[in-house]
């Protein structure tokens, strides 16, 4: 008979009884509410082993790549390690930095080479610990493991960031951090090559965009592949060669940097990419939404896109980031 | 045995189809999006999809306490009779938008219209 193992202790389920109904029976509590798969209240992901594809029926794609399901109609066939979202196993484990090097005056880029074995997905995010005295801070992914080993994070300085300035004037290549991870679900998904894909971004939100765009293009994606990445000014956003390139070598992809606060330059749009990004695709009705930035802009623009036509299952947004305290002026996805 | 109402408006598939119309609708609504201004737009949709399989007579375990509890607080911030009776309006016009039957759209009103004491908390 199967057995769940749910916050370090293990139950074993009974005939065909289902995952909610064996953490009850052993008077474990859990939230949960219509018992039927429909509405999403149990959500867990299941850490190790497989929940029956009838288990993550009605989740959005990228969740149930991830094993997210639904305990409450969940018949387990074999074991399964099981969490709640945001409650999973934390195991931080070193990564040593390969390369360290500057996008921008007020962005670098680390890439990081775990020293265990280290499954991720472009786009989803790890948290980087400082062990002198567990300051933990969260990063985007921006490289496909298909092609790096390493992970390739962005870290923006902030003011008074206490993990960004460490990360900007004291670490160095050669040194190990700790890592935990990965989370998030803001992924590519090859489940239709066609659909159209809308990559909103402001500050170093640009981060898991890049991981998300390159999948993409790597997965042969012939949809649409629009990607407005925006910042006060132009010596704010990076990385826009080799993002030029990239449109340049693929018919189906195009890249609109935007300027909010000074005049823009040829080659880049005025005004704040959410805003030039909604104005200019008037009908969002089947494309998936992807956006990464300050959490005012993702909520609000959240609201705008499905409001445009995007279905709420096809907008992506990483709930934990936007959990963060972030100074309000700022525009980047991941804390200091 | 005759088909439920769940049945007749095409089960799952049809809520499926059923939430971001009517969500969209309740969020364009200036009667009542005041309601939904601050929440998360994931766990809301959870909700309407909740609330719309139960209005289409599904599986649900509901119960009157649970809708006290959960619109307490929007009953603090004046949610009365006229906010009810637009969300009725939104889903009559959602399941419209839909082709549903004129009878079976009367029939998950009458669904919906039998919560209207607990979640106005009377």
């Amino acid at each position: 008979m199967p057995v769940i193992t749910f916050q370090g202790a293990q139950y074993t389920c009974h005939g065909n009884e289902t995952v909610t109904d064996c953490l009850e029976r052993h008077g474990v509590s859990v939230s949960t509410s219509c018992r039927s798969g429909i509405c999403q209240t149990c959500m867990m992901r299941a850490i190790t082993g497989q929940p029956p594809h009838d288990a993550q029926k009605g989740l959005k794609p990228s969740l149930q790549d991830n094993n997210y399901f639904l305990p409450c109609v969940c018949t387990p066939t074999g074991d399964l390690t099981v969490a709640l979202p945001g409650d999973e196993v934390l195991q931080r484990i070193p990564a040593t930095v390969i390369l360290k090097d500057h996008l921008n005056a007020g962005i670098i880029r680390l890439r990081l080479r775990p020293e265990q074995p280290f499954e991720f997905r472009a786009g989803q995010f790890i948290n980087v610990c400082r062990e002198a005295d567990g300051e933990v801070r969260s990063y985007s992914i921006a490289s496909l493991p298909q092609y790096h080993e390493a992970i390739e994070i962005h870290v923006r300085r902030l003011p008074n960031g206490r993990v960004s300035t460490w990360l900007h004037d004291h670490v160095l290549p050669g040194e190990r951090l700790l890592i935990e991870g990965p989370h998030g679900e803001c992924c590519y998904v090859p489940d239709n090559r066609q659909r159209g894909l809308l990559l909103i971004g402001t500050g170093c939100g640009l981060s898991p965009l890049y991981g998300v765009l390159r999948d993409a293009l790597d997965h042969g994606h012939a949809g649409p592949i629009l990607l407005f990445h925006g910042s006060s000014s132009h010596n704010g956003l990076y990385l826009v060669n080799e993002l030029r390139h990239l449109a340049e070598a693929h018919a189906n992809f195009r890249y609109i940097p935007c300027v909010s606060a000074e005049p823009a330059r040829a080659g880049y749009a005025a005004g704040r990419a959410e805003q030039v990004a909604l104005q200019s695709v008037k009908s969002l009705a089947g494309m998936r939404v992807y956006l990464c930035g300050h959490p005012d802009m993702v909520k609000d623009t959240k609201r705008k896109a499905f409001l445009a036509g995007a279905s709420l299952r096809e907008i992506h947004a990483d709930p934990f980031i936007i959990t963060h305290k972030i100074p309000p002026a700022g525009e980047q996805a991941t804390a200091g | 045995m005759s088909k439920t109402l769940f049945d007749k408006l095409g089960g799952e598939k049809a809520v499926d189809a059923a939430v971001d119309i009517f969500y969209r609708k309740v969020l364009s609504d200036d009667r009542i999006n005041k309601f939904f201004a601050d929440v998360d737009m994931d766990k809301q949709a959870a909700k309407q999809k909740a609330f719309l399989t139960l209005a289409f007579g599904g599986p649900s375990n509901y119960s009157g306490k649970d809708m006290r509890a959960g619109h307490a607080q929007l009953v603090k911030m004046g949610l009365n009779d006229t906010h009810f009776d637009a969300v009725v309006e939104n889903l009559g016009a959602t399941l419209k938008e839909l082709h549903v039957p004129d009878e079976l759209i009367a029939e998950a009103a009458k669904i919906a219209e039998s919560t209207r004491n607990d979640v106005l908390g009377r």
